[in-house]
Protein backbone atom coordinates (compact mmCIF):
# COMPACT_ATOMS: atom_id res chain seq x y z
CA UNK A 1 0.00 0.00 0.00
CA UNK A 2 1.16 3.45 -0.94
CA UNK A 3 2.55 5.28 2.41
CA UNK A 4 0.78 8.42 3.76
CA UNK A 5 2.62 11.39 4.61
CA UNK A 6 1.36 13.04 8.15
CA UNK A 7 2.80 15.65 10.07
CA UNK A 8 2.45 15.03 13.85
CA UNK A 9 3.30 16.48 17.07
CA UNK A 10 5.16 14.11 19.63
CA UNK A 11 6.25 15.59 22.40
CA UNK A 12 6.18 18.97 21.59
CA UNK A 13 8.32 18.18 18.56
CA UNK A 14 6.98 18.37 14.80
CA UNK A 15 7.47 15.63 12.79
CA UNK A 16 6.95 14.55 9.30
CA UNK A 17 6.48 10.80 9.03
CA UNK A 18 5.48 8.72 6.32
CA UNK A 19 3.31 5.42 7.62
CA UNK A 20 1.57 3.16 6.05
CA UNK A 21 -2.11 3.18 6.57
CA UNK A 22 -2.12 -0.47 8.11
CA UNK A 23 0.09 0.51 10.95
CA UNK A 24 -1.34 1.23 14.31
CA UNK A 25 0.22 4.62 16.72
CA UNK A 26 1.75 2.26 18.60
CA UNK A 27 3.92 0.55 15.50
CA UNK A 28 4.97 4.26 14.58
CA UNK A 29 6.11 5.04 17.73
CA UNK A 30 7.92 2.10 18.73
CA UNK A 31 9.73 1.24 15.31
CA UNK A 32 9.39 4.65 13.52
CA UNK A 33 10.49 7.11 16.52
CA UNK A 34 12.11 4.56 18.62
CA UNK A 35 9.96 5.82 21.70
CA UNK A 36 10.24 2.60 23.34
CA UNK A 37 8.54 3.64 25.95
CA UNK A 38 5.23 3.41 25.07
CA UNK A 39 4.93 -0.83 25.60
CA UNK A 40 2.97 -3.22 23.67
CA UNK A 41 0.91 -5.75 25.96
CA UNK A 42 -2.49 -7.31 24.69
CA UNK A 43 -2.79 -5.24 20.99
CA UNK A 44 -6.38 -5.29 21.92
CA UNK A 45 -6.84 -2.35 24.09
CA UNK A 46 -7.45 -4.19 27.60
CA UNK A 47 -4.09 -3.86 29.15
CA UNK A 48 -3.13 -0.07 28.57
CA UNK A 49 0.54 -0.34 28.48
CA UNK A 50 0.34 1.41 25.25
CA UNK A 51 -1.23 4.15 27.08
CA UNK A 52 -0.37 7.82 25.12
CA UNK A 53 -1.88 11.31 25.45
CA UNK A 54 -3.52 12.06 22.45
CA UNK A 55 -4.83 15.97 22.06
CA UNK A 56 -4.82 16.32 25.75
CA UNK A 57 -6.72 12.71 26.22
CA UNK A 58 -5.45 9.24 27.38
CA UNK A 59 -5.95 6.44 24.19
CA UNK A 60 -4.20 2.95 24.07
CA UNK A 61 -2.18 3.36 20.97
CA UNK A 62 -2.31 -0.01 20.13
CA UNK A 63 -5.70 0.83 18.76
CA UNK A 64 -4.80 3.90 16.98
CA UNK A 65 -3.89 4.04 13.23
CA UNK A 66 -0.68 6.15 12.47
CA UNK A 67 -2.77 7.88 9.77
CA UNK A 68 -5.06 8.71 12.25
CA UNK A 69 -2.62 11.18 14.20
CA UNK A 70 -2.05 13.65 11.31
CA UNK A 71 -2.27 17.19 12.58
CA UNK A 72 -2.78 16.11 16.52
CA UNK A 73 -0.85 16.00 19.51
CA UNK A 74 0.87 12.82 20.88
CA UNK A 75 2.50 12.37 24.41
CA UNK A 76 4.31 9.74 25.25
CA UNK A 77 5.97 8.91 28.60
CA UNK A 78 9.28 10.31 27.47
CA UNK A 79 7.15 13.14 27.09
CA UNK A 80 6.05 13.23 30.46
CA UNK A 81 9.30 14.50 32.07
CA UNK A 82 10.38 17.84 31.96
CA UNK A 83 13.67 17.45 30.32
CA UNK A 84 16.14 15.07 32.66
CA UNK A 85 14.14 16.07 35.59
CA UNK A 86 11.12 13.30 36.34
CA UNK A 87 7.37 14.56 36.72
CA UNK A 88 5.51 13.66 40.28
CA UNK A 89 4.25 10.96 39.38
CA UNK A 90 7.07 9.37 38.13
CA UNK A 91 9.01 10.34 41.52
CA UNK A 92 6.55 9.15 43.56
CA UNK A 93 5.93 5.59 41.54
CA UNK A 94 9.68 4.99 42.19
CA UNK A 95 9.64 6.34 46.35
CA UNK A 96 6.94 3.68 46.51
CA UNK A 97 7.96 0.93 44.89
CA UNK A 98 5.21 1.57 42.76
CA UNK A 99 6.14 -1.73 40.02
CA UNK A 100 8.24 -4.88 39.66
CA UNK A 101 8.44 -5.93 36.38
CA UNK A 102 7.87 -2.35 34.93
CA UNK A 103 6.02 -3.23 32.38
CA UNK A 104 3.15 -1.60 32.95
CA UNK A 105 4.69 1.30 34.35
CA UNK A 106 4.84 3.73 31.28
CA UNK A 107 1.26 3.24 31.16
CA UNK A 108 0.33 4.13 34.71
CA UNK A 109 2.41 6.60 34.63
CA UNK A 110 0.86 8.57 31.86
CA UNK A 111 -2.62 7.83 32.89
CA UNK A 112 -2.16 8.66 35.99
CA UNK A 113 -0.39 12.08 34.68
CA UNK A 114 -4.05 12.60 32.77
CA UNK A 115 -5.96 11.77 35.50
CA UNK A 116 -4.37 14.52 38.04
CA UNK A 117 -4.85 16.66 35.71
CA UNK A 118 -8.46 16.56 35.15
CA UNK A 119 -8.54 15.98 38.90
CA UNK A 120 -5.60 17.05 41.11
CA UNK A 121 -7.01 15.20 44.38
CA UNK A 122 -8.70 11.90 43.11
CA UNK A 123 -10.57 9.61 46.08
CA UNK A 124 -9.20 6.17 46.60
CA UNK A 125 -12.06 4.95 44.26
CA UNK A 126 -11.52 7.58 41.67
CA UNK A 127 -7.86 6.56 41.62
CA UNK A 128 -8.81 2.54 40.73
CA UNK A 129 -11.69 3.80 38.08
CA UNK A 130 -9.36 6.05 36.52
CA UNK A 131 -6.46 3.20 36.19
CA UNK A 132 -8.98 0.90 35.78
CA UNK A 133 -7.86 0.34 31.77
CA UNK A 134 -4.11 -0.59 32.93
CA UNK A 135 -3.55 -3.97 33.93
CA UNK A 136 -0.63 -4.92 36.63
CA UNK A 137 0.57 -8.91 36.65
CA UNK A 138 2.73 -7.84 39.33
CA UNK A 139 1.95 -5.66 42.16
CA UNK A 140 -1.43 -6.41 43.07
CA UNK A 141 -1.83 -2.67 42.65
CA UNK A 142 -1.92 -1.50 46.46
CA UNK A 143 1.50 -0.20 45.73
CA UNK A 144 0.45 1.99 42.57
CA UNK A 145 -2.73 3.47 44.31
CA UNK A 146 0.15 4.52 47.05
CA UNK A 147 2.65 5.97 44.21
CA UNK A 148 -0.47 7.98 43.03
CA UNK A 149 -2.05 9.60 46.26
CA UNK A 150 1.22 10.32 46.85
CA UNK A 151 1.88 12.13 43.90
CA UNK A 152 -1.38 13.98 44.63
CA UNK A 153 0.14 14.97 47.83
CA UNK A 154 3.32 16.35 46.41
CA UNK A 155 0.91 18.22 43.67
CA UNK A 156 -0.80 19.84 46.52
CA UNK A 157 2.30 20.58 49.17
CA UNK A 158 3.87 22.73 45.90
CA UNK A 159 1.12 24.10 44.84
CA UNK A 160 1.99 22.98 41.48
CA UNK A 161 -0.39 21.34 38.87
CA UNK A 162 0.73 18.84 36.10
CA UNK B 1 -2.65 -5.47 10.32
CA UNK B 2 -3.67 -6.76 6.33
CA UNK B 3 -2.99 -3.94 3.48
CA UNK B 4 -6.00 -0.90 3.10
CA UNK B 5 -6.05 2.68 1.87
CA UNK B 6 -6.94 4.90 4.18
CA UNK B 7 -9.15 8.10 3.82
CA UNK B 8 -9.72 10.97 6.14
CA UNK B 9 -12.08 13.52 4.33
CA UNK B 10 -13.94 16.65 5.73
CA UNK B 11 -17.39 16.72 3.89
CA UNK B 12 -20.23 13.73 4.92
CA UNK B 13 -20.41 13.93 0.56
CA UNK B 14 -16.70 12.95 0.15
CA UNK B 15 -16.99 10.25 2.91
CA UNK B 16 -20.21 9.09 1.50
CA UNK B 17 -18.89 9.14 -2.29
CA UNK B 18 -15.53 7.07 -1.11
CA UNK B 19 -17.41 4.44 0.85
CA UNK B 20 -19.72 3.83 -2.09
CA UNK B 21 -16.98 3.59 -4.54
CA UNK B 22 -15.35 1.22 -2.78
CA UNK B 23 -16.66 -2.61 -1.94
CA UNK B 24 -16.52 -4.17 1.16
CA UNK B 25 -15.15 -0.39 2.57
CA UNK B 26 -15.24 0.50 6.19
CA UNK B 27 -15.95 4.05 8.07
CA UNK B 28 -13.67 4.53 11.17
CA UNK B 29 -15.08 6.14 14.60
CA UNK B 30 -13.04 5.23 17.64
CA UNK B 31 -11.96 2.29 15.91
CA UNK B 32 -12.20 0.38 19.60
CA UNK B 33 -13.60 -2.21 17.87
CA UNK B 34 -12.84 -2.01 14.02
CA UNK B 35 -9.10 -1.46 14.51
CA UNK B 36 -8.85 -4.88 16.91
CA UNK B 37 -11.12 -6.59 14.16
CA UNK B 38 -8.66 -5.90 11.62
CA UNK B 39 -5.52 -6.16 13.85
CA UNK B 40 -6.86 -9.79 14.30
CA UNK B 41 -7.83 -10.48 10.68
CA UNK B 42 -11.55 -11.41 12.30
CA UNK B 43 -12.25 -8.44 9.33
CA UNK B 44 -11.08 -7.12 6.02
CA UNK B 45 -10.97 -4.23 4.08
CA UNK B 46 -9.80 -2.32 1.45
CA UNK B 47 -10.71 0.83 2.52
CA UNK B 48 -10.76 2.73 5.93
CA UNK B 49 -12.57 6.12 6.01
CA UNK B 50 -12.06 8.18 9.11
CA UNK B 51 -14.99 9.80 10.25
CA UNK B 52 -14.01 12.56 13.04
CA UNK B 53 -13.18 14.91 10.84
CA UNK B 54 -16.35 15.71 9.56
CA UNK B 55 -18.00 18.33 11.27
CA UNK B 56 -21.69 17.29 11.26
CA UNK B 57 -20.29 13.57 12.19
CA UNK B 58 -18.88 15.01 15.50
CA UNK B 59 -22.25 17.22 16.62
CA UNK B 60 -23.58 16.99 20.15
CA UNK B 61 -26.32 19.62 20.96
CA UNK B 62 -30.19 20.01 21.72
CA UNK B 63 -32.56 21.53 19.90
CA UNK B 64 -36.36 21.47 19.50
CA UNK B 65 -36.03 17.90 17.97
CA UNK B 66 -34.14 16.31 20.96
CA UNK B 67 -30.41 15.86 21.46
CA UNK B 68 -28.25 15.23 18.58
CA UNK B 69 -25.42 12.76 18.59
CA UNK B 70 -23.24 12.46 15.73
CA UNK B 71 -21.93 9.42 14.31
CA UNK B 72 -18.23 9.48 15.67
CA UNK B 73 -18.90 11.61 18.67
CA UNK B 74 -16.87 9.55 21.86
CA UNK B 75 -18.78 7.99 24.92
CA UNK B 76 -16.63 10.52 27.20
CA UNK B 77 -17.95 13.76 25.44
CA UNK B 78 -21.22 11.98 25.47
CA UNK B 79 -20.87 11.20 29.13
CA UNK B 80 -19.64 14.50 29.96
CA UNK B 81 -22.46 16.35 28.75
CA UNK B 82 -24.72 18.39 30.63
CA UNK B 83 -27.74 18.13 29.06
CA UNK B 84 -27.15 14.45 28.80
CA UNK B 85 -26.33 14.05 32.61
CA UNK B 86 -29.39 16.04 33.49
CA UNK B 87 -31.85 14.29 30.73
CA UNK B 88 -30.34 11.30 29.67
CA UNK B 89 -29.04 9.87 32.86
CA UNK B 90 -29.41 5.98 31.42
CA UNK B 91 -27.48 6.67 28.44
CA UNK B 92 -24.28 8.85 30.40
CA UNK B 93 -24.21 5.33 32.85
CA UNK B 94 -23.83 3.53 29.75
CA UNK B 95 -21.19 5.73 27.97
CA UNK B 96 -19.34 5.69 31.26
CA UNK B 97 -19.22 1.69 31.74
CA UNK B 98 -17.64 1.33 28.17
CA UNK B 99 -14.00 -0.59 28.96
CA UNK B 100 -12.60 2.09 30.68
CA UNK B 101 -11.30 6.01 30.19
CA UNK B 102 -8.65 5.20 27.27
CA UNK B 103 -11.63 3.52 25.25
CA UNK B 104 -14.29 5.67 26.70
CA UNK B 105 -11.95 8.07 24.88
CA UNK B 106 -12.17 7.25 21.60
CA UNK B 107 -15.11 4.79 21.15
CA UNK B 108 -18.04 6.89 19.43
CA UNK B 109 -21.56 6.08 20.82
CA UNK B 110 -22.74 5.47 17.64
CA UNK B 111 -19.76 2.59 16.90
CA UNK B 112 -21.35 0.70 20.03
CA UNK B 113 -24.52 1.20 17.45
CA UNK B 114 -23.31 -0.20 14.34
CA UNK B 115 -21.20 -2.60 16.09
CA UNK B 116 -24.13 -4.17 17.13
CA UNK B 117 -22.83 -6.51 19.30
CA UNK B 118 -25.83 -7.99 21.45
CA UNK B 119 -24.04 -7.33 24.70
CA UNK B 120 -23.09 -3.55 23.75
CA UNK B 121 -24.01 -1.07 26.63
CA UNK B 122 -25.14 2.13 25.04
CA UNK B 123 -28.15 0.14 22.91
CA UNK B 124 -30.44 -0.51 25.80
CA UNK B 125 -30.37 3.01 27.61
CA UNK B 126 -30.79 4.47 23.21
CA UNK B 127 -33.91 2.26 22.66
CA UNK B 128 -35.27 3.21 26.04
CA UNK B 129 -34.81 6.98 25.56
CA UNK B 130 -37.07 6.34 22.02
CA UNK B 131 -33.30 6.60 19.80
CA UNK B 132 -33.67 7.24 16.31
CA UNK B 133 -30.99 6.24 13.81
CA UNK B 134 -30.12 9.01 11.24
CA UNK B 135 -28.87 7.33 8.20
CA UNK B 136 -27.22 8.68 4.67
CA UNK B 137 -26.53 7.78 1.84
CA UNK B 138 -25.99 9.22 -1.31
CA UNK B 139 -29.52 7.88 -2.40
CA UNK B 140 -30.67 10.56 0.79
CA UNK B 141 -31.73 10.20 4.27
CA UNK B 142 -34.14 7.73 6.06
CA UNK B 143 -34.61 7.70 9.78
CA UNK B 144 -35.04 4.20 11.87
CA UNK B 145 -36.05 4.20 15.31
CA UNK B 146 -33.44 1.96 16.96
CA UNK B 147 -35.77 -0.27 18.25
CA UNK B 148 -36.04 -0.95 14.22
CA UNK B 149 -32.20 -1.21 13.80
CA UNK B 150 -30.46 -4.29 14.77
CA UNK B 151 -31.04 -7.67 12.80
CA UNK B 152 -28.44 -10.10 14.43
CA UNK B 153 -25.53 -10.41 15.91
CA UNK B 154 -23.29 -7.59 14.54
CA UNK B 155 -26.11 -7.20 11.85
CA UNK B 156 -27.81 -4.15 11.29
CA UNK B 157 -30.10 -2.53 8.66
CA UNK B 158 -27.12 -0.55 7.46
CA UNK B 159 -26.02 -1.50 3.83
CA UNK B 160 -23.03 -0.76 1.93
CA UNK B 161 -21.74 3.30 1.69
CA UNK B 162 -23.93 3.89 4.13
CA UNK B 163 -23.48 6.16 7.00
CA UNK B 164 -25.15 6.68 10.53
CA UNK B 165 -25.27 10.55 10.43
CA UNK B 166 -26.42 10.53 13.91
CA UNK B 167 -28.43 9.50 16.73
CA UNK B 168 -31.36 11.67 18.05
CA UNK B 169 -33.02 11.70 21.47
CA UNK B 170 -36.33 13.08 21.89
CA UNK B 171 -36.26 15.22 24.66
CA UNK B 172 -37.77 13.65 27.67
CA UNK B 173 -40.75 15.67 29.89
CA UNK B 174 -40.24 16.98 33.40
CA UNK B 175 -41.78 14.07 35.10
CA UNK B 176 -39.51 11.11 33.35
CA UNK B 177 -36.66 9.26 33.88
CA UNK B 178 -34.08 6.86 32.74
CA UNK B 179 -31.37 4.35 34.06
CA UNK B 180 -28.72 1.83 33.04
CA UNK B 181 -27.49 -1.24 34.53
CA UNK B 182 -25.39 -4.38 33.60
CA UNK B 183 -24.23 -7.88 35.33
CA UNK B 184 -20.30 -8.04 35.08
CA UNK B 185 -18.65 -10.47 37.23
CA UNK B 186 -15.80 -7.88 37.64
CA UNK B 187 -15.74 -3.70 38.25
CA UNK B 188 -14.70 -2.77 35.10
CA UNK B 189 -13.59 -3.81 31.96
CA UNK B 190 -15.29 -6.30 31.20
CA UNK B 191 -18.48 -7.53 29.18
CA UNK B 192 -22.08 -7.36 30.02
CA UNK B 193 -23.81 -11.38 31.15
CA UNK B 194 -27.08 -9.17 31.20
CA UNK B 195 -28.14 -5.20 31.38
CA UNK B 196 -31.40 -3.33 31.40
CA UNK B 197 -32.34 0.29 30.56
CA UNK B 198 -35.16 1.46 31.32
CA UNK B 199 -37.50 4.99 31.18
CA UNK B 200 -40.41 5.98 32.80
CA UNK B 201 -42.38 8.71 31.95
CA UNK B 202 -45.90 9.87 34.63
CA UNK B 203 -48.35 12.23 35.26
CA UNK B 204 -47.16 14.60 37.80
CA UNK B 205 -49.96 14.64 38.99
CA UNK B 206 -51.60 11.72 40.06
CA UNK B 207 -48.46 9.67 39.39
CA UNK B 208 -50.20 7.11 36.44
CA UNK B 209 -46.95 6.18 34.05
CA UNK B 210 -47.93 7.10 30.85
CA UNK B 211 -45.19 5.49 28.65
CA UNK B 212 -42.67 2.96 30.04
CA UNK B 213 -39.43 1.33 27.92
CA UNK B 214 -37.18 -0.85 28.70
CA UNK B 215 -34.72 -2.48 26.73
CA UNK B 216 -32.53 -5.66 27.12
CA UNK B 217 -28.88 -6.72 26.27
CA UNK B 218 -27.35 -9.67 26.27
CA UNK B 219 -30.18 -11.86 26.38
CA UNK B 220 -31.24 -12.30 22.60
CA UNK B 221 -29.04 -12.35 19.47
CA UNK B 222 -30.27 -8.27 19.28
CA UNK B 223 -31.09 -5.88 21.72
CA UNK B 224 -34.43 -6.73 22.55
CA UNK B 225 -37.76 -4.46 23.87
CA UNK B 226 -39.42 -6.23 27.25
CA UNK B 227 -42.65 -5.11 25.92
CA UNK B 228 -45.19 -7.36 28.17
CA UNK B 229 -43.53 -5.80 31.25
CA UNK B 230 -43.67 -2.21 29.07
CA UNK B 231 -47.80 -2.63 28.82
CA UNK B 232 -48.17 -3.83 32.15
CA UNK B 233 -46.57 -0.13 32.93
CA UNK B 234 -48.51 1.84 31.30
CA UNK B 235 -51.81 3.29 32.74
CA UNK B 236 -50.88 2.77 36.55
CA UNK B 237 -49.58 4.20 39.20
CA UNK B 238 -46.10 4.02 39.75
CA UNK B 239 -45.21 1.81 42.88
CA UNK B 240 -42.71 -0.69 44.37
CA UNK B 241 -45.39 -3.64 43.37
CA UNK B 242 -46.24 -2.59 39.72
CA UNK B 243 -43.06 -2.37 39.76
CA UNK B 244 -42.08 -6.19 41.04
CA UNK B 245 -44.70 -6.88 38.77
CA UNK B 246 -43.45 -5.62 35.62
CA UNK B 247 -39.97 -6.98 36.05
CA UNK B 248 -41.15 -10.50 36.74
CA UNK B 249 -42.83 -10.28 33.35
CA UNK B 250 -39.37 -8.82 31.62
CA UNK B 251 -37.72 -12.19 31.14
CA UNK B 252 -40.80 -13.45 28.87
CA UNK B 253 -38.86 -10.89 26.23
CA UNK B 254 -35.50 -12.54 26.87
CA UNK B 255 -33.90 -15.64 24.78
CA UNK B 256 -30.48 -16.05 26.00
CA UNK B 257 -27.99 -18.42 25.56
CA UNK B 258 -26.15 -20.10 28.18
CA UNK B 259 -22.13 -19.37 27.32
CA UNK B 260 -18.99 -18.86 29.72
CA UNK B 261 -19.93 -15.90 31.06
CA UNK B 262 -23.42 -17.19 32.36
CA UNK B 263 -26.32 -20.10 32.31
CA UNK B 264 -29.30 -18.90 30.30
CA UNK B 265 -31.38 -19.23 33.73
CA UNK B 266 -29.14 -17.07 35.22
CA UNK B 267 -29.43 -14.67 32.56
CA UNK B 268 -33.07 -15.00 33.04
CA UNK B 269 -32.88 -13.86 36.67
CA UNK B 270 -30.71 -10.90 36.07
CA UNK B 271 -33.16 -9.19 33.50
CA UNK B 272 -35.56 -9.74 36.49
CA UNK B 273 -33.35 -8.02 38.85
CA UNK B 274 -31.99 -5.52 36.95
CA UNK B 275 -35.35 -4.47 35.51
CA UNK B 276 -36.58 -3.84 39.10
CA UNK B 277 -33.23 -1.83 39.79
CA UNK B 278 -33.47 0.35 37.19
CA UNK B 279 -37.22 0.89 37.37
CA UNK B 280 -36.72 1.36 40.93
CA UNK B 281 -34.01 4.35 39.79
CA UNK B 282 -36.20 6.20 37.09
CA UNK B 283 -38.68 6.16 40.55
CA UNK B 284 -36.19 8.05 42.88
CA UNK B 285 -34.94 10.34 39.88
CA UNK B 286 -38.53 11.51 38.97
CA UNK B 287 -39.18 11.88 42.73
C1 LIG C 1 -10.89 -3.11 26.14
C2 LIG C 1 -12.25 -2.90 25.56
C3 LIG C 1 -13.34 -2.86 26.41
C4 LIG C 1 -14.62 -2.67 25.88
N1 LIG C 1 -15.67 -2.62 26.75
C5 LIG C 1 -16.93 -2.47 26.28
C6 LIG C 1 -18.04 -2.41 27.17
O1 LIG C 1 -17.89 -2.48 28.39
N2 LIG C 1 -19.29 -2.29 26.65
C7 LIG C 1 -19.49 -2.19 25.30
O2 LIG C 1 -20.64 -2.05 24.90
N3 LIG C 1 -18.45 -2.21 24.43
C8 LIG C 1 -17.19 -2.36 24.88
N4 LIG C 1 -16.12 -2.41 24.00
C9 LIG C 1 -16.37 -2.36 22.56
C10 LIG C 1 -16.19 -0.98 21.89
O3 LIG C 1 -15.33 -0.16 22.62
C11 LIG C 1 -17.53 -0.26 21.69
O4 LIG C 1 -18.39 -1.06 20.93
C12 LIG C 1 -17.35 1.12 21.04
O5 LIG C 1 -18.44 1.94 21.36
C13 LIG C 1 -17.19 1.06 19.53
O6 LIG C 1 -17.11 2.39 19.04
P1 LIG C 1 -15.94 2.89 18.07
O7 LIG C 1 -16.22 4.29 17.79
O8 LIG C 1 -14.64 2.55 18.64
O9 LIG C 1 -16.26 1.98 16.81
P2 LIG C 1 -15.36 1.60 15.56
O10 LIG C 1 -14.44 0.51 15.94
O11 LIG C 1 -14.81 2.81 14.92
O12 LIG C 1 -16.52 1.02 14.62
C14 LIG C 1 -17.29 -0.11 14.99
C15 LIG C 1 -18.07 -0.59 13.76
O13 LIG C 1 -19.08 0.34 13.40
C16 LIG C 1 -18.84 0.89 12.11
N5 LIG C 1 -19.13 2.33 12.25
C17 LIG C 1 -18.62 3.17 13.19
N6 LIG C 1 -19.20 4.39 13.09
C18 LIG C 1 -20.09 4.31 12.08
C19 LIG C 1 -21.01 5.24 11.51
N7 LIG C 1 -21.14 6.50 11.98
N8 LIG C 1 -21.78 4.83 10.47
C20 LIG C 1 -21.68 3.55 10.00
N9 LIG C 1 -20.84 2.64 10.51
C21 LIG C 1 -20.06 3.00 11.55
C22 LIG C 1 -17.40 0.56 11.78
O14 LIG C 1 -17.20 0.42 10.38
C23 LIG C 1 -17.22 -0.75 12.52
O15 LIG C 1 -17.73 -1.82 11.77
C24 LIG C 1 -14.82 -2.56 24.50
C25 LIG C 1 -13.71 -2.59 23.64
C26 LIG C 1 -12.44 -2.76 24.15
C27 LIG C 1 -11.27 -2.79 23.22
S1 LIG D 1 -1.13 -3.06 24.07
FE1 LIG D 1 -2.60 -1.53 23.81
S2 LIG D 1 -3.96 -1.87 25.44
FE2 LIG D 1 -2.60 -3.56 25.59
S1 LIG E 1 4.90 -4.31 37.54
FE1 LIG E 1 4.84 -6.07 36.31
S2 LIG E 1 3.01 -5.76 35.20
FE2 LIG E 1 2.95 -4.19 36.60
Amino acid sequence: MAKIQITTTVNGDERELLVEPGWTLLRMLRDELLLTGTKEGCSNGNCGACTVILDGRTADSCLVLAAEADGREVTTVEGIAFGAELNVVQDAFMQDASMQCGFCTPGFIVSTTALLRGNPAPAEDEIRLGLAGNLCRCTGYDKIVKGVQDAAASLEKQGARL
Amino acid sequence: MADFEFAAPVELDEALRLLSGTPGSRPLAGGTDLIDQLNAGRRTTGLVVDLKRIPVLMRLDVDGDGLHIGGARSCTDVQQHSAVRADYAGLAEACGLIGAVQIQNRAAVAGNVCNAAPSADTIPALISLSAHAIIRSQNGTRDVPLDEFFIGPGQTVLNDGEILEELVLPTPPDSSASAYLRFIPRNEMDIAVAGVGSYLEVDPNSKVITRARIALASVAPTPVRAREAESHLEGKVLSDEVIDEAAALAPNSASPISDVRGSAEFRLELVKVLTARTLRKCAERIG
